[in-house]
């Protein structure tokens, strides 16, 4: 009896089977879309130049002020943070960028709606991909600070279980934030190119990712202590470099308990309110014909 | 017996007029139109500008620096427009199926590029405007011409340089597919790098930076700095006046580029069947 309640029923199987599929399908697409436009080395040159040359812009601010002094604990804290804000926009535009790709580019999300797929599950394969160049670009960017520019990164003294749970447990945050967003655009039909933009922009500004909350205005800074980036950039720099995380007053009252409590809080919350999101916008989107609607914008 | 009225039709310097007008009309109106653009396309330089400001604010940079990233946050409108709007735009224009009807209609290619970036530099500058006058109200920044005259001047300067810049690019674009997108999105950061929109340029070594230059915004941006606040010059690059003298020569030279460019990747592209060709 216990034997046959642990084997799954077919149609639960089936389902499985379908999820994974279309898990596995929707990152090989988001992949070949991605790296197919050119030759391996050409690809290369493309996604570390990017990366390094937003880098270089803070660095080079940095240095002209402080003379070349990387050794103060805010140059690792503005390096490290604009280094994994590259997640924040690879997975959360990534997976909304997909709507806009295959409804207006690709012109193909009408003939996704009719295979058989999970639509948040093709949405989040495709985000996959973004995530694993976002991940080289994290990779060069955070190497390339460790190697000319003193960021004080010490693998021995890494917190790695700290960092792989904040990573996962970020990385399945932003993936969520993404589906919000990509659902929302389901439903609009202008200017789509810029919502993930903006959307990032402005996270970018209030997270605290490369400066202290502290800077901010006061009026402004209850914008990021809402928002879970903050949080999560928080754990990644004191997992990865705990003493410039000390340095900074804006969340020292916090332990890393108490920061993790938080993030996963924030992340059931924001996926709650994808799934939800999903569906309202996904009904609606095919009530009023948005699925397979083209503005040539 | 009927008599059929003839249609009179421009030809030659009326027609090379007329084709930048009818170029230049949809830019400037179909970016007004749509007023959410407007929006998102100050909203977010603003919000690139507004962190880099707090940047340097939490590493304590005197407040000319703040300045220079307004300044150069309002230009990168610019870079924006010549980048999607200019350089990539016959890759789009290819994809919509517009650009068969440009190469066969009986105008000049090179004047609906000039229509193009009459039109965008119209449109944009209101952009850069309102950016700029957002930062100087959100920050406080302080402005103080030396010359309004030789400001001016080196502005429009930059602006044929970077637009002839632009439609010698437009021409190179003529050949490619889906890397176009990639091209122009690659070109962003690295720009904004070289040509020191958020800094100084004389930070970088005297030969990169001189490197650096061929990019018109770089000396522009350096020469408006030194013009618009107080202590820029202590902070310039090289003299106003040399750099209008090189901006006004690169804008001869991609004027003069973009022509002959245009001419031969035309002609290449026609032999290859690259006009109609959309790989997506």
């Amino acid at each position: 009896m216990q034997a046959a309640q642990s084997v799954p029923t077919p149609a639960v199987a089936a389902e499985r089977g379908i999820i994974q599929r279309t898990l596995r399908s929707a990152a090989w697409l988001g992949w070949q879309i991605e790296s197919n436009w050119t030759d391996p080395l050409i690809f290369i040159i493309y996604s570390v130049i990017k990366p390094l040359a937003s880098a270089s812009i803070l660095v080079v601010m940095y240095s002209v002020i402080t003379g070349g002094n990387f050794d103060s604990p805010i140059f690792p804290y503005i390096y490290l943070g604009n280094a994994f804000y590259i997640y924040v926009a690879a997975v959360l535009n990534g997976v909304s960028w997909c709507v806009i790709e295959d409804r207006e580019q690709y012109r193909m999300l009408k003939y996704i709606y009719i295979a058989p797929v999970v639509i948040p599950v093709y949405l989040l394969g495709r985000g996959f991909a973004k995530f694993v160049f976002g991940s080289l670009a994290v990779f060069i960017t955070i190497s390339f600070g460790v190697l000319f520019l003193n960021v004080p990164l010490d693998l021995a003294q890494v917190d790695w279980p700290l960092f792989v749970l904040s990573l996962f447990l970020g990385l399945l945050m932003l993936a969520m934030m993404g589906l919000t967003l990509g659902s929302v655009i389901l439903l609009i039909v202008n200017n789509v190119y810029f919502v993930g933009e903006a959307v990032a922009g402005a996270l970018f500004l209030f997270s605290g990712a490369i400066f202290p909350l502290d800077v901010l205005p006061a009026w402004l800074r209850p914008i990021g202590y809402i928002i879970p980036i903050t949080y999560w950039l928080e754990l990644v720099r004191r997992a990865l470099i705990g003493s410039v995380a000390e340095s900074f007053q804006t969340l020292a009252g916090f332990s890393n308990g108490q920061l993790i409590g938080i993030l996963v809080s924030l992340t059931i919350v924001f996926t709650i309110i994808a799934f939800v999101t999903f569906r309202y916008c996904d009904h609606q989107a095919r009530e009023k014909g948005y699925i397979d609607r083209v503005t040539n914008f | 017996m009927a008599t059929v009225d003839r249609v009179y039709k421009n030809t030659g310097a009326r027609l090379f007029l007329q084709t930048i007008v009818g170029r230049a009309y949809p830019r400037v109106v179909g970016l007004l139109r749509e007023r959410t653009w407007f929006f998102f396309d100050v909203l977010l330089p603003v919000i690139s500008v507004s962190a880099y400001v707090f940047i340097y604010r939490a590493i304590q940079a005197p407040d000319i620096y703040i300045g220079f990233v307004v300044m150069g946050g309002a230009m990168t409108a610019f870079w924006l427009n010549i980048l999607w709007a200019m350089s990539s735009q016959m890759y789009w224009e290819k994809e919509t199926g517009n650009l068969a009807l440009y190469i066969m209609a009986p105008n000049s290619l090179m004047a609906i590029l000039l229509g193009m970036a009459l039109g965008g530099l119209f449109a944009t500058s209101q952009r850069a405007l309102v950016i700029t006058l957002a930062g100087l109200f959100l920050f406080g920044v302080q402005i103080q011409v030396s010359s309004y005259l030789l400001l001016f001047s080196v502005f429009m300067l930059t602006m044929i340089a970077l637009y002839g810049m632009g439609m010698m690019t437009a021409s190179l674009f003529l050949l490619l597919n889906r890397e176009a997108w990639h091209f122009s999105n690659m070109a962003q950061e690295p720009v904004y790098l070289a040509s020191g929109f958020y800094f100084p340029i004389k930070s970088f070594d005297f030969w990169i930076a001189a490197g650096a230059s061929i990019i018109p915004l770089t000396l522009g941006l350096d020469a408006m700095r030194q013009l618009s606040f107080p202590g820029g010059v202590e902070l310039g690059f090289i003299h106003v006046n040399i750099e209008v003298a090189v901006l006004a020569v690169l804008s001869i030279v991609f004027l003069f580029g973009a022509r002959w460019l245009l001419g031969f990747m035309e002609r290449l592209a026609i032999r290859e069947g690259r006009l109609t060709d959309a790989r997506r």
